[in-house]
């Protein structure tokens, strides 16, 4: 028979000594060691695995910035890139076009989404529960619809709103917010699932807050984390998107670096790489921002009650066991 | 008396009333033509079953609910179309409702922000009312970082920093352990005493209604049955139901005649409302019997069989089982009850208290002390 191995077998023997085992021994020490051991070299091959499939295309892509069809390397494309002024006059328009819309998309659609998504989410949750399912499921819908489907139908609202508006990019804003609505819902609703919205909205209109108040000042500083996560996916998407825009014939940063592409494919790849570069820093300043502790804010009185916090002896019978 | 009390004095004493309130759920009706009159500075307490509507007439008071008909008027001035923002009323919630974002402090001063107050201010009010619920120096803790007593006591000073006219509380001990709801349960009493506040509580508990209120207003289907003093609904319940639903009850048989009724051979005045004559059940209070010991064989329809005794703190409880098969339980001293044992024979004897009596017909053989609370 195989040896027990779990913790608590064979306690007795050791909170007391001289007392007589009972059921197998807990394996040796060398032995846990030597699985401890293993278990870490299996980790780190895991981590190692998973760091190669997201490191090696970057590698190819730096790779690829800096060689040159002789095969020979060079740095050209990046001090082009450092000294942008010397770049042709067409590509910086170009590519200061395709940012420039795509920086303003991405705040258009976090915002239309966080103002459309949030009070509409709170408000079901309050007052309509039956219509969650279906909220749910008309947020979730674009997921099933392909891109190029979308478009199909995406393509007579635009020459409509290129009549009623204009023809800029900035208005893919209202098919990205659409894009983005099946992660954002999911999102937020993890978030707003690990509060009592409905207790604490009631307690804040008791207290004389409107509805705009109670989000405002209730709603959205506890499902921070949540609407960070929501907001880096809106901006991941937004910054990414390529197949709308160009069948919509607008520009934004995807767009540029295809055209760019085409005429100095180095310099398209190592702004691709730029650009997701300070995509990957955005997710890490977000999910700083939404998982920071709400006891965590800087502010001299604030780190002085967390002090005094730890002085002070437990005084309830929850205090230090729960965790938010 | 702090500032905060005497402020809140000042604003105390409002007069509510509610008009033939009526509220359904679709084929449920919460509210069926409830009425209520809160006089100023009063607590009332609203006690029931699960689903007899007081939860949903504190929330229309509130604001919280709608009305189908009828009319909340506070003050003498009708509200029932004021959002609940704009109502003036502190409420305490069953579940915890401390914003956790916010420290205790915050969510004290979090009405007084609404209401303009400057920083200064604000600190200085939610301190002292912090200090009135005895959690001063917890000011700077979060929700998680606090038992559920004092979650509820940093509330209760959360409703009241707001200085509101009215003062709601929605089963606010329901979630708590029983040592620590009892505490609390006084606390909230000697503060609205202190303060004066018209107050309108909903349990379900009968301990905590009969403990804290100046009326209590016992609800069925929508509906007050009766609202009295604790000890009026206690002694002199208007009904079965009341009388069922707070404490316990023994149903025996007798027969009235005029205003007296002879139950086991006791005769007890009857309670107006009860039939003047023919057979009758009394519905008596566990407390109003007395089993005295008697030699064994001794037959009669007044002596019953001792079947168990217990000890419970304060006093004992005895089951007994009568000659017809019914089943009654007595309330005495301990020591009355440490002299009975299994099987003994004893004399029932009912103190001539008034009691209740209907012409519910009931079956022999069953259990006849009652309880309905929920």
């Amino acid at each position: 028979m195989a040896p027990v191995t779990d913790a608590g077998i064979g306690l007795v023997a050791e909170e007391f000594p001289g007392a007589p085992v009972v059921g197998p021994r807990r394996t040796s020490r060398p032995l846990r060691a030597a699985r401890r051991r293993r278990q870490r070299i299996i980790r780190w091959c895991v981590v190692a695995a998973v760091m190669a499939f997201f490191v090696i295309p970057l590698v190819a892509m730096v790779d690829f910035t800096t060689r040159l069809l002789s095969g020979k390397r060079s740095a050209i494309t990046w001090k082009s890139l450092l000294h942008f002024s010397t770049v042709d006059e067409d590509t910086r328009a170009l590519l200061s076009d395709g940012l420039k819309s795509s920086v303003i998309l991405v705040l258009l659609t976090v915002v239309i989404m966080l103002v459309l998504l949030v009070p509409t989410m709170v408000w079901v949750r309050l007052r309509a529960p039956r219509l969650v399912r279906l909220v749910e499921f008309v947020c979730l819908l674009p997921l099933t619809i392909p891109a190029i489907v979308l478009v199909v139908g995406l393509a007579p609202i635009y020459r409509g709103i290129a009549h009623i508006l204009s023809t800029k990019a900035i208005w893919l804003c209202f098919a990205y917010v659409i894009l983005v609505l099946p992660y954002a819902y999911r999102a937020l609703d993890a978030g707003l699932s690990a509060i009592d919205v409905k207790t604490l909205s009631e307690a804040a209109r008791s207290l004389g807050s409107s509805w705009p108040g109670v989000i405002w000042h209730i709603v959205l500083p506890n499902i921070r984390s949540a609407v960070a996560g929501a907001c880096f996916l809106a901006v991941a998407l937004v910054l990414g998107e390529f197949t709308i825009a160009n069948l919509l014939s607008k520009n934004n940063l995807q767009t540029s670096l295809v055209q760019l592409g085409a005429a100095d494919p180095r310099l398209a790849m190592a702004l691709a790489l730029i650009t997701l570069l300070l995509a990957f820093l955005l997710f890490f300043v977000l999910s700083s921002f939404g998982s920071r502790r709400r006891t965590g804010t800087s502010s001299p009185e604030k780190r002085s009650a967390r002090k005094s916090l730890k002085a002070v002896p437990a005084a309830g019978p929850t205090i230090g066991k729960a965790t938010r | 008396m702090t500032a905060a009390q005497k402020s809140n004095s000042a604003r105390a004493g409002v007069r509510v009333q509610l008009q033939n309130l009526r509220r359904s759920f679709g084929e449920v009706h919460a509210l069926a033509g409830m009425d209520l009159d809160i006089s100023p500075g009063e607590l009332v307490v609203l006690l029931g079953p699960s689903g007899c509507g007081k939860t949903t007439a504190l929330r229309v008071l509130a604001g919280l609910e709608d009305a189908d008909a009828g009319a909340v008027v506070v003050g003498g001035r009708d509200i029932s179309s004021v959002p609940t923002s704009k109502r003036d009323m502190g409420m305490v919630f069953q579940a915890y409702s401390l914003f956790p974002h916010m420290t205790a402090r915050d969510n004290v001063a979090f009405g007084l922000r609404l209401r303009g107050q400057g920083a200064g201010q604000r600190r200085r009010t939610a301190e002292e009312f912090l200090e009135l619920v005895g959690l001063d120096h917890h000011a700077d803790r979060y929700a998680h970082q606090m038992s559920g007593g004092q979650q509820q006591r940093v509330a209760l000073a959360r409703a009241l920093a707001i200085r509101p006219q009215v003062l709601l509380l929605d089963e606010p001990l329901s979630a708590l352990d029983a040592k620590v709801r009892v505490q609390l349960r006084d606390e909230i009493r000697r503060i609205q005493l202190e303060v004066g506040i018209t107050t309108l509580f909903v349990t379900h508990d009968q301990d905590e209604a009969l403990a804290v209120a100046d009326r209590v207003g016992v609800m069925k289907d929508g509906r007050i049955e009766q609202i009295d003093a604790p000890e009026v609904i206690y002694t002199r319940p208007a009904n079965d139901f009341v009388a069922s639903f707070v404490g316990l009850t023994n149903r025996l048989r007798g027969v009235a005649t005029g205003e007296r009724a002879v139950v086991l051979d006791s005769t007890v005045p009857l309670l107006p409302g009860s039939p003047a004559a023919g057979d009758i059940t009394a519905l008596i209070r566990p407390e109003a019997i007395r089993l005295v010991p008697i030699p064994p064989g001794t037959d009669g329809p007044a002596f019953a069989s001792v079947v168990a005794t217990s000890f419970l703190g304060a006093h004992g409880q005895v089951q007994a089982r009568l000659p017809d098969g019914t089943l009654l339980l007595a309330r005495m001293g301990v020591a009355e009850v440490a002299g009975l044992s299994v099987n003994d024979t004893v004399h029932v004897q009912i103190s001539p208290n008034p009691v209740l009596a209907t012409r519910t017909a009931i079956e022999p053989h069953r259990r006849t002390a009652e309880t309905m609370s929920s």
